[in-house]
């Protein structure tokens, strides 16, 4: 059919596992933006969501690190992570082996992609479905871009994955929605856990919103680094979901929240 | 340098239940097929989290490692900061530390 849905979300872990540590008046706003935007996805009508992570060492490590990859089960098990520490129970999410296959089959004509019949959710998938597939009801495709263990892949192939994952969607009969995770600038899991560069944070989201390819595609991992944070190498999430869209978008929540660790953000962006 | 090593055991660890629990009832045992460093294995014996930090294994396995040991998240914040006070900068890694060791960056 097409992709019908594309959006970003962040994914912390402090969002569940430390939600009553926040201050409600920046929690509450963040929650229900975040209940907004499962509406807008419930609402596009979706026969399988791809999340588009950055996973954090649960699946992937430096022995054999694909820069991008594509699940292909039936169903995943989350969260790796001790439950009680990331405030998520753990549940089986409906998969669909066949879809990915024919997915990877289409993204593998311009990307390399490795796939995995064999995926375990952590905090950056589970995060995001707490929020938006609170029932559990939605067939999930976990994507994965190596945003943790340098060297990384460039900007540029992030946004080719991207629109690999458009063109794949487009390619198959069933309603696609697009969401990528991470955070903008952060130093997660550090003493500076909590330090946001919300300037930062601002002036990507604004080159994101607009389209911008050629600004969003600007920076080097060393400016990342040094501006944004290990973090930071997230956007390459946000570059994808916008590959894949192609239109404008709407920011619909930002705000730093030190204790969750990042400057949470909720955006669509339209399918053009 | 094992670090390469060292973070593999914790990446292990963090995965898998039955290395957690031979990690529990013998941990010289779990570690015996890792080629690491007499002070990254008393690290993680002990367990220094200050130390593995400083050592540059990354926040992302640190910080579950330390949840299985039952740090809380202030204290493993706290642990971090005075691994560095004691054994001086992160040597390696992409998760070196920016603020003061009396910063409360988040508030904790």
């Amino acid at each position: 059919m097409s992709l019908v849905f594309s959006g970003v979300c962040s994914h912390a872990p402090g969002i569940t596992g430390r939600s009553e540590r926040a201050d409600p008046a920046l929690r509450e706003p963040f929650f229900a933006a975040f209940g907004e935007m499962r509406d807008a996805l419930q609402a596009s009508q979706p026969d399988a969501l791809i999340v588009v992570a950055a996973e954090h060492f649960a699946n992937f490590f430096m022995n054999n690190m694909p820069a991008y990859a594509l699940g292909m089960c039936d169903s995943y098990d989350g969260p790796i992570e001790d439950p009680a520490w990331l405030g998520i129970a753990p549940r089986k999410v409906r998969g669909n082996a066949g879809l990915s296959r024919r997915l990877i089959t289409e993204v593998q004509k311009t990307v390399d992609v490795a796939y995995a019949e064999e995926w375990r959710f952590d905090h950056g998938i589970m995060v995001p479905l707490h929020f938006l597939d609170p029932a559990n009801e939605l067939t999930v495709i976990p994507a994965n871009i190596n945003c943790q263990g340098p060297p990384l892949t460039p900007l540029h192939r992030a946004w080719a994955f991207g629109e690999a994952l458009r063109r794949a969607a487009d390619a198959v009969p069933e309603r696609i929605a697009v969401v990528g995770t991470g955070g903008i600038s952060h130093w997660p899991a550090t003493p500076d856990s909590g330090m946001i560069n919300q300037a930062w944070d601002r002036d990507f989201l604004d080159r994101w919103a607009r389209q911008d390819k050629p600004a969003m595609l600007s920076y080097t991992d060393e400016e990342i680094y040094r501006d944004a944070g290990q973090g930071g190498f997230e956007i390459r999430t946000f570059v994808a979901a916008a590959a894949a869209a192609r239109g404008r978008g709407t920011v619909h929540f930002y705000a730093p929240i030190p204790i969750f660790a990042v400057g949470c953000t909720l955006a669509t962006m339209e399918i053009a | 340098m094992s670090l390469y090593q060292l973070s593999k055991f914790l990446f292990q660890l963090n995965r898998d239940e039955d290395l957690k629990l031979q990690f529990k009832a013998a941990p010289q045992t779990a570690l015996k097929s890792y080629e690491l460093s007499e002070e990254e294995r008393q690290a993680v014996l002990t367990p220094d989290i200050g130390l593995l930090y400083v050592l540059g294994v990354n926040g992302q396995i640190l910080m579950h490692f330390a949840a299985f040991c039952g740090i809380e998240w202030p204290d493993y914040l706290q642990r971090m900061r005075d691994g560095v006070k004691q054994h001086g900068p992160v040597r390696a890694g992409v998760y070196a530390m920016l603020s003061g060791h009396e910063d409360r960056v988040a508030g904790v």
